[in-house]
């Protein structure tokens, strides 16, 4: 029996379809190194189980466990993490907040009663253990929060952490998992995303440029990507440019969509409403185009244009192309 | 068939939402408090369903301070049969173990088919609810789910997840949450608003429930430190005159974020 070190920090992470690990797992593993020692439980469809990637990553150890029943929906996961724990004696417990991420450790902390600290941007250690931090109500504020006992389950915002972990040599072993038999949904198929597209995803992206009702319709729509392309960046919009059908709901930012906390987001025709800074206010550059000079986005900008973004956008597209030469 | 939908009043985000910095709690004074929009989509996939199906009754359940009974009068109004109202001085501020406990609690007392829920809340953005009550009520879960089809004995959609979406399907009882990709909730009209006066509201406390909220085995989140960040100020706005794209390109190669 292996033993694991006194401070390990139990990173969980899907192997996805490819073999390849989650994109979150950089961040995962770069944030448990900040505070203890990074050990791995790959979770992986049958035979796809890989500990080379992990520990590139920064994992001093890895488990793997690949499911038993690929079609069971989360259930296998929550089995493995409980034996996963019960081995490592981890002091913390980080999962992407991913969707299968929250379902994971929403499970696993009510079937062992530990404590959850959700959507964490990031963790730090005190004297007392591992300590969550989180940014709400649309980055209004900053919280920190632990557990009362125990090593608390901290699903991680994705694209929220940095830091990344120096590589580790490869140790690793199966986990061995006994099934808790527990009621699942069944996967009954699987549609592998085309990547359409070679723009970066909203989610963690470094650049974002968003587009909102004042593109007037969904053809005009398409200066909001070709601004994106000139910048590498990925296109976002207003729930008001998704409501009036411009762009698939994927691409919503704000409270009821995807948060960003780009290096850089410019804001096209977007008025700025609450509910939409709610999503991109932590953004550490903002820029905004719009022809209203009173619309509430410029109160937020590091550099706002009041002018017809049919007019600017074009103009600012060819001055970068232009210097790139 | 017997549907519980979960309704959350939370902090309009249409306007400013406050915590106060001394509890940590969220400052329900300062903010109007809504319906969460999920929670209406789904009372509205419910309420489909029942519009559909003869013999179906549909009740909301809610956990939330006492006198905040607008949600749930709201969720009645739209057609829900029955409501359930959680409320205990003792949960204010519960952490999710403890909100997920209580809930298990209240669903429990009743033989349902299908728990709907939101995916996740606009304020705690936890979204972990529903997997913890698959969990403590020991049936299936079926999250993230943006198309849902509910039939006698089962139900099933698609689930999106980060590299592509799958098809699920769960025999009932089950506890699903959907997406912002289903129809939003019809308005309550005229006839509901009246028809909800009659309906019955129940109120459970923890007592009634059999939960302790400091039960010494379970782990809880604590908050630690709350502070207020200070809002991105505003910089520089020029008034486009004829040059502003080529100003705005020196700013952003200036900055590197070209």
């Amino acid at each position: 029996m292996t033993d694991f070190p006194r401070d390990a920090i139990l990173v969980v992470v899907e192997a996805q379809a490819s073999g390849e690990l989650e994109k979150a797992a950089p961040g995962l593993f770069g944030a448990a190194a900040a505070v203890g020692t990074p050990v791995a439980l790959v979770l992986a469809a049958p035979g796809a189980g890989s500990a080379a990637e992990a520990a590139v990553l920064g994992a001093a150890h890895v488990l793997i466990a690949e499911t038993p029943d690929p079609s069971a929906l989360g259930v296998p996961s929550v089995d493995a993490l409980a034996a996963a724990v019960e081995q490592v004696q981890p002091d913390a417990i980080l999962i992407s907040h991913s969707l299968n991420g929250r379902d994971l450790a929403g499970r696993y902390a009510a079937r062992s009663r530990a404590a959850i600290s959700a959507d964490a941007i990031g963790v730090s250690r005190d004297d007392e253990g591992v300590v969550a931090h989180h940014s709400v109500y649309g980055g209004a504020y900053n919280v920190t929060s632990t557990s009362t006992f125990g090593a608390p389950v901290i699903t991680v915002r994705q694209g929220s952490v940095d830091a990344r972990a120096t590589a580790q040599p490869q140790a690793s072993e199966t986990l061995a998992v006994t099934p808790s038999g527990k009621p699942a949904a069944r996967i009954d198929s699987f549609e592998e995303a085309v990547a359409a597209t070679s723009r970066p995803e909203l989610r963690g992206a470094a650049k974002v440029v968003a587009g909102g009702r004042g593109l007037g319709s969904e053809e005009q729509f398409a200066l909001v990507g070709q601004l994106a392309d000139t910048l590498g960046a990925a296109v976002g919009a207003s729930r008001a440019a998704v409501d009036a059908g411009y762009i698939p709901q994927s691409h919503q930012v704000g409270q009821t969509g995807v948060s960003v906390s780009s290096q850089l987001y410019i804001a096209l025709g977007i008025s700025g409403a609450i509910q939409h800074r709610a999503g991109m206010q932590t953004a550490k550059t903002i820029v905004a185009i719009n022809k209203d000079s009173d619309a509430p986005i410029f109160e937020i900008a590091d550099y706002g244009v009041v002018g017809d973004l049919f007019k600017v956008v074009p103009q600012l597209i060819s001055a970068l192309e232009a210097r790139k030469k | 068939m017997k549907i519980i939908v979960l309704v959350k009043e939370v902090p309009d985000t249409y306007g400013d939402r406050k915590l106060n910095l001394e509890t940590g709690l969220a400052d329900r004074e300062a903010s109007e408090t809504v319906i969460d929009e999920i929670g209406e989509r789904a009372l509205e996939l419910a309420l489909t369903y029942a519009d559909a199906n003869e013999g179906t009754e549909v009740a909301v359940l809610s956990l939330a301070p006492e006198g905040a009974t607008a949600t749930i009068r709201k969720g009645l109004a739209m057609g829900a049969g029955s409501a359930t109202h959680i409320s205990d001085e003792a949960l204010r501020g519960a952490d999710l173990g403890l909100t997920a406990e209580t809930l298990a609690a209240a669903i429990r007392r009743v033989e349902f088919d299908l728990v709907i829920t939101g995916n996740v809340s606009t304020d705690g953005s936890g979204g972990m609810i529903p997997a913890m009550l698959a969990e403590l009520l020991d049936v299936p879960l079926a999250t993230g789910l943006s198309s849902v089809q509910i039939s006698d004995g089962a139900v099933s959609g698609s689930r999106p997840v980060e590299s592509g979406v799958q098809q699920v399907s769960a025999t009932l009882p089950a506890v699903i949450s959907i997406t912002e990709a289903l129809p939003g909730p019809r308005f309550p009209n005229f006839k509901g608003i009246m028809a909800a006066k009659k309906k019955p509201v129940e109120v459970l406390t923890l007592a009634d429930l059999g939960v302790t909220a400091d039960n010494p085995d379970a782990a809880r989140s604590i908050m630690l430190t709350v502070a207020e960040k200070p809002p991105h100020a505003a910089g520089v706005k020029i008034i486009d005159e004829g040059d502003a794209g080529e100003k705005l390109a020196d700013f952003l190669i200036e900055n590197r974020l070209a």
